[in-house]
This record gives C-alpha cells, structure tokens and sequence, in this order.
C-alpha cells in the first residue's frame, strides 16, 4: 500500500518536472513550479521525512514562484517602457 | 557557439550522464533497504542528548559547523542580492497606485496572517521536539507577513517592515551563532561542540543543550533574510522605476 | 520499485538541464535550475528511505520501539532546501541586473551583443 503511494507520488513529480520545463513563459512556469512543490512536499511526507516536506512546503510553493513572478514583473515593466524607444 | 551545435553538445553530454547515471542507480543498495550505518549512528547519538527531532540534532549539534556553512551562504546571498537591486542614482521611486483586491482575498488575507505567522513561531520554537525548526518557520513567517501586501497595500506592509532593522536582526541572528559556538569554545571543549548546557529532560522545550539556541538562531537569521529579500524584489518590481528623479 | 525513485531523480535532473541549455529565457532559466535541484532532492530522500519505518521523530514515538528513515540524508536535503531558494534570489537579482544593463534577458540575443 504504502509502496503504491510512494510509485504514484514519484510519478507525479517526473510529470510536473518536465511539464515546469516544457512551460516556456515563465509566469506560466512560476505556477507549474508551486504544483511541483506541493507535489514534492507530498512525496517527501510519503517518504517519512516530514521537516523537509514543511521546508519543500513553504519554499517551493510560495517563496521560488513569488521571486520568480517579481522579477518577470520587473522585466516585463522595463521592457514595455524601453520597447517604442528601440 | 551555435544553436544547434550547443543541442548537440547537450544531447551527447545528457545521454552519457543519464548512461552512467542509470549504471550507478542499478548497483545501488535497493530502495528502502534495512542498511542505513549513519543513520542508526545519528539516531543513537541524539537519543543520547535528549534531543527528540533527530533531524534537529543533526543540523544543530552533531553537524552544526555545516549548518554555519549553510548561513553564512543565506548571509552572502542577502547581501548579494542587497548590492545587486540597490537604487542606482538614475532610478527614483514611484508611488505605486493601490489597486482594486476583491474583498474575499482581503478580508481572508487578513485573516490567516496571525495565523501563518503564530504558525511559524510555533514551528520554531518546537524545532528540536517536533518536525520543523528554524529552517521552515523562519520561511514560514516571514512570508506570512507580505500577506499584508494582500489584504492592505504596500504602504502598511512597509510600516511593519522596517527594511533595516530586518538586515540588522540577520547580521545578530548569525553572529548570535558564531558566539555559541566560541562560548563553548572558551568552556573548554571544540568551536559548536555541545557541551555547554545540561541536556535537560527528554521532549521538553528547554532539552538538546545548546540546539535550542541555535535553532532559534537560524529562525531569526531565516526570517530576516527572507524578509530582506523579498523586500528588495518588491521595491524593484513596484516601486523604482528608471528615468531622472522627479 | 527497486531503481525507480533513482531513476525519477536521475529524470527531474536531466529535464532541469535540458531545459537550461535551451532557454530562451534567464528567468526561465532559473526555474529549470531549481527543477535540477529537485532532483538532487529527490535522490538524498530516496537512498535514506527504509520500508516499515517511520520519520526520525521521538517526541510521541517509543525510542527503539520502530525502525525510522535515516535522518542524516533528511537533515542535508533540508538546509538545502533553504538555502537554495536565497541561491534562487540572487541568481534573479542577477538576471534583473542584467535586464537594465542590455534590455534583454534572451541568452542568444546577450551573447550577440558581447561577440
């Protein structure tokens, strides 16, 4: 029971994995990022080590995901304003 | 370098490694095998220092000199980040303009945000008794506290975010660890050893000698930096903007 | 069973590198680094897993009453964890730097730019 739970959390990581690669605009890939943290943070729970999971938990899907869609907020800020002058 | 040249460099490079890779993997010990030597060790050596979250004795006693490692590069990437996203003189500040949030968010924002951040005090402080520490509450709390940018504006997550006082309360939080560390240095034993503090009862707040300390060391030092961080981001992607000051 | 979580881990890895030498995007970029060390992750937990067993914590469990998941491995994923997402920050305070230096954050565009 428990190795199927561990099979099917690992196979939702290699799949969020390569969906947050194959999502080429990064505010898209910021919110298939947070999916992969939580999924993460479900693996590891399965895989007994609840500290890391909290960590995965409060990093993965909140911290990275936010810092990423701030600094594509400044980019894209930037490049609306410089885009007419070039 | 080409594009298509540096596709081929990788695909060569990435089936040699996921070659060798999958080699390594087959010879292995199988997964969720019985033989774990350092794990039986740390295990032994923690139950030996009353210390109830192994996890917490690994990182703040038996490899506490790594865990100083692991902040002094929180501490560096701070202050990298600090250097990077400083105002520049052709830059100045622009009053962001609030912007319409739907109730629901905001009356909900301000309502779990004592509880996020009581939340991850509570993690914390049971750091060395319970799964979290230092580590995940101080991430935990600090961003609890930009839900106020939710459920008010920038200005009143400004006010209860004094950016300095923040960069201040870093710099004391990791010096707070290098002193543990010489205190017990001048008590007569090796830099972080513990051996300072009695070891106190088994699955108490006060157990673990000096991994309390450290822990809450590394929860304040965690937040500040977080805080820091997410500050410096914010300002460059809300408030300065480039062009001669007004 | 026996292979496959090293195998994920060796997947997540390669899809993380992948993804970084074909970015068109620094920002993009950066995500796939944090996909690599998902990887890194997932390994370190696999090889401490033990089966039947539990998580290293002692404050409602018996000492020696079960066998618990090797802490060690736990402890160094955790930190890293941490410290890579700070990691995470400074390498975007990077590509935000760059950004206002040349305009552009495509790696293809910037290396045009330096040739």
């Amino acid at each position: 029971m428990a190795d199927a739970v561990i099979v099917v959390a690992l196979l939702l990581v290699a799949a969020s994995a390569t969906a947050a690669v194959a999502a080429r605009d990064p505010v898209r890939q910021a919110l298939v990022l947070s999916v992969l943290g939580v999924v993460l943070a479900i693996l590891f729970t399965v895989l007994q080590a609840p500290d890391v999971a909290l960590s995965q938990l409060a990093v993965g899907s909140a911290l990275t995901p936010l810092l990423l869609l701030l600094a594509v907020h400044k980019v894209r800020r930037r490049g609306r304003r410089e885009g007419p002058r070039r | 370098m080409s594009r298509r040249f540096r596709l081929w460099l990788v695909a060569v490079g990435g089936a040699g490694l996921a070659a060798l890779f999958t080699a390594a993997a087959l010879d292995l010990p199988a997964f969720g095998g019985d033989h774990h030597p350092y794990g039986d060790r740390a295990v032994h050596a923690s139950l030996s220092r009353h210390t109830a979250n192994v996890i917490a004795s690994v990182n703040f006693d038996q490899r506490a000199f790594d865990t100083l490692g692991e902040m002094t590069i929180l501490f560096a990437a701070v202050i990298g980040c600090g250097a990077l996203l400083r105002q520049t003189r052709d830059e100045h500040r622009a009053t962001p303009e609030p912007q319409e949030v739907a109730r629901p968010v905001r009356r909900y924002a301000l309502l779990v945000l004592p509880v996020a951040l009581l939340t991850g005090l509570y993690v914390i402080a049971h750091g060395q008794l319970s799964p979290g520490g230092g580590f995940q509450g101080g991430v935990v709390a600090a961003t609890s506290l930009h839900l106020l940018y939710l459920g008010a504006d920038y200005r009143a997550l400004e006010r209860v975010r004094p950016v300095a006082l923040y960069e201040t309360g870093d710099a004391v939080a990791t010096s707070a660890y290098v002193v543990t560390g010489l205190a017990a240095l001048i008590g007569g034993s090796a830099f972080l050893a513990n051996t300072l503090l009695p070891y106190g009862t088994f699955n108490t707040l006060s157990s673990g000698g000096t991994v309390p300390l450290l822990n809450a060391a590394v929860g304040m030092e965690v937040a500040c930096a977080v805080v820091v961080l997410l500050a410096r981001f914010l300002d460059q992607a809300v408030e300065i903007e480039e062009g001669n000051g007004t | 069973m026996g292979v496959l979580p090293y195998l994920v881990a060796g997947w997540v890895f390669l899809t993380g590198c992948y993804g970084l030498a074909t970015s068109r995007n620094l920002i993009h970029a950066v995500g796939c680094l944090s996909v690599c060390q998902a990887g890194t992750y997932v390994l370190l937990l696999a090889v401490g897993y033990r089966h039947d067993a539990t998580a290293p914590v002692f404050s409602d469990l018996k000492p020696g009453s079960r066998p618990v998941v090797d802490p060690l491995v736990q402890a160094l994923t955790l930190t890293d964890v941490v410290v890579g997402a700070t990691v995470t920050a400074l390498l975007l305070a990077l590509v935000v730097q760059i950004s206002k230096r040349h305009g552009t954050v495509d790696p293809d565009e910037l290396s045009e730019l330096r040739g």
